[in-house]
This record gives structure tokens, sequence and C-alpha cells, in this order.
């Protein structure tokens, strides 16, 4: 067999076989092409991943195990990570986007964690396009129809349309989970004469190769498609409890979950990182299809299945536990003392390598980078040659009412939000919050990507997008804990583009450490393009914190008759980049402004006071659409209107559409007037007006009614 | 009280049904697997909880309803006992026969979840009493087949009768014949909804117009020993 066809280039090829120190047979070579694929490997990015701060004061696991883990309180840590199921989706919308929910559910359970709250990054084309609307339906029935069926509320997202997307969706899944910190389960603790053990589905020819086609570009013809993978949420139900029930009893040695590469991955990567020899017997494996090949066993990615690690005396109740909840499980190999990983069939040793090799790194491939030499004709907006408008209300009506902020309750009321029980807020806010049970504390968190400003400028841009999941989580009054990144990119091998994607980790890379959020976990998924072109580059975080109670969260939407409004945050904001401007004149162009960590961390740490110190009865952190859309949101929301009159050093569009840096709205009630004023002192602040009545009046240039903010808006 | 709480593979708000109880009573529901065959004695209530028992892979409830325990969950009713069934648990009654008529996929053929309102019909059974005749609640409903179904002449029957517990007022979500979200049996003990009102037990998520399920239950028990 032709290494090419594995999937290796002639370097890597020629490592695996320095490294081995003889010739692959086939199903060596094609273990290898899977592990050794950009999916598995991150052999593009490993060299940008190191950029990205990884310490905080609450990480409790970083990158490494199959999700980051950071400190709940309370002897608790809460699990998350965020995984992009791409290419599925663009082929299969439905199941798709209902394994890719699926597998990331999964990750959180490997590390002995109950899943409780989901969110989803969702990236299509243009929404008046009905091949677009037919994918979209069938991704967000696909992300509902397996996540309400799984009990795992899913309370926030993202949705950007953009025709870059077209053909290339983009599906990134989001889960946290809460685990006792003493009850953790890693993939890394494995020992010598242990078994190893399969739970949960029958092993069929379902998903085979999905990570190599994970990482090519997609073909106009179809070619390269892999049989997807179908799921089956009601199993993965009772896979959570059985694994549940198999932590709490004390029955598990080390846990992975089956994903890319299916057995063959995670029993490898469990054997080479604990440092022990495997043999995996592959008649022992419960298959669902008839005259499978060891390849095709090795590398199955049928869904819903666990690889176990189980002391030979507990073999029995780990069985009558997966009885109970009625999955097949079999005892498939054993660990052994040294390096070898050994796969058996029909009696002959199919395959036998050092899991050393196995689990080494592919050789790393430095792309040749350079800056897109157009780059400055992107920016070369030019404000004087844009008219101020002439009717005010209309602009901010249109806006709201656009495929950039129009609710997207269309999309997320067809999520379970609430079950549990525990969504404080659930999804339509910057931020969402759900209770940790036990305690009184709650996790919140957000989901930020922003394409259009990672395309004009990936650097800043990509910082942009950490700060506003920082600053959303200040606002509500949490310090981020740790963030979870998906870079999703199209094809690395085109200088300009691999130029981006090193910019945009930069540029996260900065911002997370002058944040102080480290990246706990993450994916990465590159090769996004069809013949139509390659996607925006979209870096996406899913950022987590944690408020000690209830009374210390500061809600958006909350305005109360009588509350001050108050803007804090610098007036310079900018049109560049932003979805007025891409709404006024059709393009994303502009430079947007430069990270500024100093006035980022001023904000936040003043931001989380404000909440903690009950300081304001509503918060909103300025961003998409800026003050204006801001101001409309909150009203609607709130049910409330507001007069307001503000200072305007700059041009009145610039200040009321702007975007980009450290900005909220607050209402304050007045006897917290003297405390807001107090704990925003030194920073720049101005109050703006008063809330009250039915209308959101704005000088003599904004007179909107609550009612009609709500209709544009969708709400 | 002693409720019983059903968990059928695929329940997924049973442990939110037993949250609810305690919050709002004070009281620990149990958990009882489906393959039993008995009720823990002196149960008085039982709830068949909400989520995708069997993955709704055949219709909604129809597996559930042969589970093992099901037999004493009847035979509990025909004594009288109380029985709640909750958005799939109302599927599983309905399944059973142990309420007429069917849930049938939404109107819109979308699932649809969100806080909705309902008016309570009647105050005067053992699960409303602490509401009133006709006051208007907020409780979200989480489903993809709740459209209420019955033939014409078996609803006027329904109607007649007194049956209804719910309607939709603020609204028709899903399409169900005569706004309904809910209903009783004859005897009026087992009661089968849409709506979660274990979601809205405890303002810090959302509101609390559900707690009055729990408390009138309660007292109900209480005042008739059931």
């Amino acid at each position: 067999m032709d290494y090419s066809k594995a999937g290796l280039r002639k370097e890597e090829y020629d490592a695996l076989k320095a490294r081995l120190g003889r010739e692959p047979n086939d199903l060596e070579l094609q273990i290898m092409g899977v592990m050794w694929s950009e999916h598995c490997s991150y052999k593009s990015t490993k060299p940008l991943l190191r950029l990205f701060p990884k310490d905080g004061d609450r990480v409790l696991l970083g990158p490494g195990e199959n999700a980051g883990v950071v400190d709940a309180g309370d002897g608790l840590g809460l699990a998350f990570k965020v995984e992009s199921h791409n290419h599925p989706s663009a082929v299969a919308p439905y199941q798709g986007a209902a394994t890719g929910v699926g597998g990331i559910i999964r990750d959180i359970m490997a590390l002995g964690a109950r899943p409780v709250a989901s969110m989803d990054g969702l990236f299509f084309g243009d929404p008046e396009e009905r091949k677009t609307q037919a994918l979209a339906d069938g991704v967000v029935k696909g992300v509902g129809g397996y996540g309400n069926c799984v009990g795992v509320p899913t309370v926030g997202g993202k949705t950007v349309y953009h025709e870059s997307y077209r053909g290339n969706p983009l599906v990134n899944a989001f889960c946290a989970g809460l685990v006792p910190t003493d009850r953790m389960v890693s993939s890394q603790t494995a020992s010598a004469g242990q078994k190893v053990l399969i739970l949960g589905s029958k092993t069929g020819r379902d998903g085979i190769a999905g990570a190599a086609f994970a990482s090519v570009e997609l073909a106009e013809d179809g070619s390269g498609v892999p049989s997807i993978q179908i799921g089956d949420p009601f199993t993965e139900k009772l896979l959570i409890e059985a694994c549940l029930e198999l932590r709490d009893k004390d029955l598990l040695v080390s846990m992975q979950d089956m994903g890319a590469a299916g057995i063959l991955s995670s029993s490898s990567e469990i054997a080479a990182k604990s440092g022990i020899a495997m043999t995996i017997d592959f008649d022992a494996v419960p298959l669902r299809a008839e005259g499978m090949e060891p390849w095709e066993i090795a590398l199955s990615e049928s869904q819903e299945r666990m690889l176990l690690i189980v002391e030979p005396e507990k073999v029995d109740q780990v069985m009558a536990v997966a009885g109970k909840w009625e999955l097949d499980c079999a005892v498939i190999g054993e660990t052994e003392k040294g390096d070898h990983y050994r796969i058996l069939w029909k009696g002959d040793t199919v395959a036998d390598m050092p899991a050393s090799v196995i689990g080494s790194d592919c050789p790393e491939i430095p792309w040749p980078s350079k800056r897109p030499e157009n780059l400055e004709d992107r920016w070369n907006f030019d404000l004087d040659s844009l008219p101020l408008p002439e009717n005010w209300n209309e602009e901010i009506l249109n806006l709201l009412g656009s495929h950039s902020h129009r609710s997207r309750k269309e999309i997320f009321e067809q999520y379970d939000s609430m079950v549990q029980t525990n969504t404080v807020i659930g999804p339509g806010f910057p931020v969402s919050a759900v209770r940790i049970e036990g305690t009184d504390r709650l996790a919140v968190m957000s989901m930020e990507a922003q394409p259009f400003m990672c395309w004009l400028d990936p650097y800043n841009g990509s910082a942009e997008v950490v700060a506003r999941s920082c600053r959303a989580l200040a606002v509500a009054g949490a310090k981020p804990a740790g963030t979870t990144d998906c870079l999703n990119f199209p094809s690395p091998e085109k200088p300009e583009q691999f130029w981006t994607l090193e910019q945009s980790a930069k540029g996260m890379a900065e911002a997370c450490s002058s944040l102080k959020c480290p990246v706990v976990s993450g994916n990465v998924s590159l090769y996004n393009e069809t013949a139509n072109g390659p996607i925006l580059p979209t870096p996406l975080v899913g950022t987590v914190g944690f408020v000690e109670n209830i009374e210390e969260l500061l809600r958006s939407g909350d305005w109360s008759e009588g509350d001050r409004l108050f803007y804090v945050g610098m007036p310079n904001p900018r049109l560049d980049g932003g979805s007025y401007l891409l709404n006024k004149t059709g393009r994303i162009w502009g430079k947007p402004l430069d990270f500024d960590g100093e006035l980022e961390n001023e904000f936040i740490l003043r931001a989380i006071e404000t909440a903690k110190r009950r300081a304001a009865s509503s918060g909103m952190p300025i961003a998409g659409g800026g003050l204006a859309v801001a101001l409309a949101k909150e009203a609607g929301a709130s049910g409330l209107g507001a007069s307001i009159s503000i200072p305007c050093p700059t041009r009145r569009d610039v200040l009321l559409f702007g975007e980009g840096g450290p900005r909220a709205v607050y209402s304050v009630p007045k006897n917290r007037l003297v405390l807001f004023r107090a704990l925003w002192k030194g920073y720049a602040v101005t109050e703006i007006g008063q809330v009250g009545g039915d209308r959101l009046t704005l000088d003599n240039l904004v007179d909107l009614s609550v009612s009609e903010i709500r209709e544009s808006w969708n709400l | 009280m002693n409720v019983a709480v059903v968990v059928f593979p695929g329940s997924n708000c049973d442990r939110d049904v037993v949250k609810a109880i305690k919050y709002a009573t004070g009281d620990e529901a149990a958990l009882v697997w489906h393959g039993e065959t008995e009720l823990p004695g002196e149960t008085d209530l039982v709830v068949l909880p909400g989520g995708f028992s069997y993955g709704d892979y055949l219709r909604c409830g129809a597996m559930a309803h042969t589970a093992p325990i099901m037999a004493d969950v009847k035979r509990h009713a025909d004594r009288g006992g109380l029985v709640l069934g909750i958005c799939n648990g109302f599927q599983v009654l309905t399944e059973s026969k142990m309420l007429p008529g069917a849930l049938l996929v939404n109107r819109d053929l979308a699932f649809i979840c969100r806080p909705i309102e309902i008016s309570v019909e009647r105050d005067d059974t053992a699960f409303t009493s602490g509401y009133e005749k006709g006051q208007v609640i907020t409780i979200p409903i989480a489903h993809y087949e709740g459209r209420y179904h019955l033939p014409e002449n078996e609803l006027e029957l329904l109607e007649e009768r007194g049956q209804v517990a719910f309607r939709y007022s603020g609204g028709n979500p899903n399409g169900a014949l005569n706004d309904i979200a809910g209903i009783y049996n004859e005897g009026g003990n087992v009661l089968g909804m849409m709506p979660h009102p274990e979601r809205y037990s405890d303002r810090a998520v959302g509101g609390d117009d559900g707690l009055p399920v729990w408390l009138s239950i309660k007292r109900w028990i209480e005042r008739t020993g059931a």
C-alpha cells in the first residue's frame, strides 16, 4: 500500500519507518495515517497551540486529557471543551450536527463528569438562500434531536451568517460537566495486568475514516465522503448513567471516549499516555456488520462507545452495571508490561508496533507563511465617504432585524434549554448561567466568535474574540477561569491562509495571557474550504467563570423604572468591521481597534466588582451593533423605555454603532448611585439617562417604542 | 408524602422532579427503576417523568407502557392512588390507556421549548387545589409530540365530564384540540400534562408557578390520608 493512500506525506512516512526500524504493514500504515492526520495530530498547529497560556488559579487539568477542568469549588471540577463537526455537517446536516453533540458529551463523560450544559456555534451561508435554509434547518434539528433526548440543556451559543460558509457550514459543539475532583477519571492511569473493555454500541462500518475526511478540503463532487456516523442519543443517555454509576462504584482505572479513529485511537492513546503495552483482540469486539476487516474495526467511528480500563476482579461488576443499562460490554484486551501495541484477529497478530511510536508526535509541518498582499485593501474604509443616517430610528430597527442581530429564538426554542432545572440564564443573552448543584455557586459561560474582524485583522480580531467573551463574563460578575477554543480555518497549505492562522493564534494567545484566561482544552479544524473558496478565519471560544451566589450574578435585560443609565468605556469605538457597516454598505471592511490589555483588565476588575456589590440592576456589554443595539436590546428585553442624552466627542454614528474595546451599559438604581460611581471612578464613565416609560429616546435623534423594538428584533 | 418517580431508560426529568418535590415540600421522592414489579409500599403519588423513554424511537411512550412497573402503576391508579404524568409521562399514560387520546407531532413539526401560559380549569382536584379556577400560570413546555388529539365525540364527553386540567391560554403552541395542555382520568386521580411544573418550581430558574402542584398534592394526601 502506498503511504499517500493512508494520508501520509513522504517525510512522515520516512519518520515512521525510522521510528519503527522497519516498513509498516498495511494495517499499521493505515493506523498511522489516522493517528497522524491533522485532526488527530495537530501537526500544522502544534507550534501555535504552544503559545496559549495553560495555567491559571483555577485550572485543575489543562490540555492533554479529553477536556480541561477548572475548580468549581466545594470539591467539584467543571470539565469543558468545544469541538468541531464541520465536514460531517456539510455532508449530512442532521447526523453531522447530532453526532457532534454526542461526541463532545462523551469527551466530558470521559473525565467522569456529568454533562450539565451545552452550547453551539453555528456558521451558515446566506440565510436567504434555500440551500442554506435547508442545511441550517437540518443542523438545528440535529443539535436539538440529540441534545434534547440525552437530557443536557443547550443553554446558549452563537450563530453567524456569511456566504463563505455556504457549502462548508461550521458546527462547533461545547459541553461542560461537573465531577467531584476526587472521583475524576483519567485516560493516562492504566497499568499492566488490567482488562480493556468496550462499553456501549456495537461497532459497525459507520464513520470509517472520518478523521482523515476532516483533514482535507471538501470536494465539490462529494468524493472522499466516508460513511457518515449515525447518532443514537438514547444509547448515549444510558451510557452517561452507566459511566457515572461505574465511577461512583469505583470500578474504573481509566476511561477514554471513542471519537475520531475509534477503538484504535482510544486504546493506543491510553497505552501511550500511560506508558504501558496493550493487546487488543478484534475477535472479541461486538460487531454490528458482517465480514468487517481489521482496519474497519480499528477505525470505525460508530458512536456511543467508551473504552474502559478495569481491574480484572472488577470486570463482573462492570458487566452487571452495563447489563442494568442494557448496554453491550465486552473484554477486548489487556494491558501488559512493555511498549508493544498489538492487534489480534482470527488468531493472527495483524499489527504490532511500539505504543510509544503510535502515541508519538507526528513530525510538525512548518507550512510557509506569507502576509496577504491585499490586506491593506481591506482596511481602506474612509469614514468621510459614509453619510450620516437620515433616519436614525430606521437604522436601529434595520440593524436589530438584520441577520447579524435578529433574535435566534427560532433556533434556540428548538433546544431544551431547561432540563436538569439549573438554567438561571438561558439562550438569548450575552452569557448563560447554570446553578452548580449542591452549592450556591453558578457557572457562567459565553461563546464568542467574530469572523469578520478576524478576516480584516486576524491578530486583533482574534484578541477581540477572547476579550468579548471575558467582558461578557465580567459584566455578569464572573472572573474568567478558563477558555476552550476551536480554530476553524481553511487549508494551511496556502501561505496567506497559514499566515492568517498564525496571526490569529498569536492574537488569541496575547489576549488570553493578558486577561489571565488560560486555554484548558480545544480543537483545530482546518481545510474548511470548497471550490467556491475558503471560509472566513473563525476562531471560536467558550469561556467559563463562576459567581459565588445568585445575588452576585448581574443579569442583562433587567432595567427597572427610574434606574439611571451609564455608559462605561472610552468613546472611541470604530465602525470598521462591525455589523452596522456591513448592513449599510454590504461590505466587511476597515481596520478593527487594536487590543489593549491594560484597558481590558481595568474594565474587567471594575465590572466584576459592580456585579458582586450589586451596584447595578442590569448590565450589557457593548458588542455587535454598538451602543445603539445594546440599548435597544436592554429596552426590548426589559420591556421598558428610557430617555437618553449623550455627549458626543466623535461622529454620532461612530459613537452609537461603533464596536471594539471594553464598553458596557449599566442601569443603576438610585440608592446604588454613589457606590456605582465610586467603583468606576478613574475610568471613562458617563451618565446618559434614565429608565422609564415605553419609548426609547436619544437626544432628538431616536424615538422608538419598546414594542417596535421587540418586533424588529423578533423577540 | 411518599412519592415514587419511575425511571425508564431515557427518562431525563426524573431527577428534576425529585428536586422540585424536595424544594417544594421537603419530602424525598424515591426513584423507581422501570424493571421493578412493585411500587414501594405506602406510595401516595407516582410520577412518570419527562424525557425520551426508549429513545421515543417507536411512538412516544409505546415501549414504556409495557415496562414491568407499569402493571403496578395501573393497580395503584385503580385503587384511586394519584398518578402524575409529565410530558413523556403523559404520553406513557395515553399509550397505556390510563388516559384517553393521543399526543401527536406538533403542528409546526418542530420541538418547542419555552415558558407558556396555561389556564387552570379546575381547582377542586388533588393536583390543583393550590390554584384558583381560571388562574393563568406560566410553566415551560419542551416537546416535539404534544398535540393532544381525541375523536370528536370523545372530546365532547371529556369536556362534559370536566376532565380538562389545563388549557393553553396565550396562544396554542402545538395545535392541541381545544387548547388542551393536560387532562384527568374520570376519577380525577390521574393527571397527564405536557407543561413541566417541576421546571418552574423555583424562582431561581425562571419561575415558580409550578410549585402549587406539589403543595396541592401534599395537602390532598395529608387530608385524605390516601
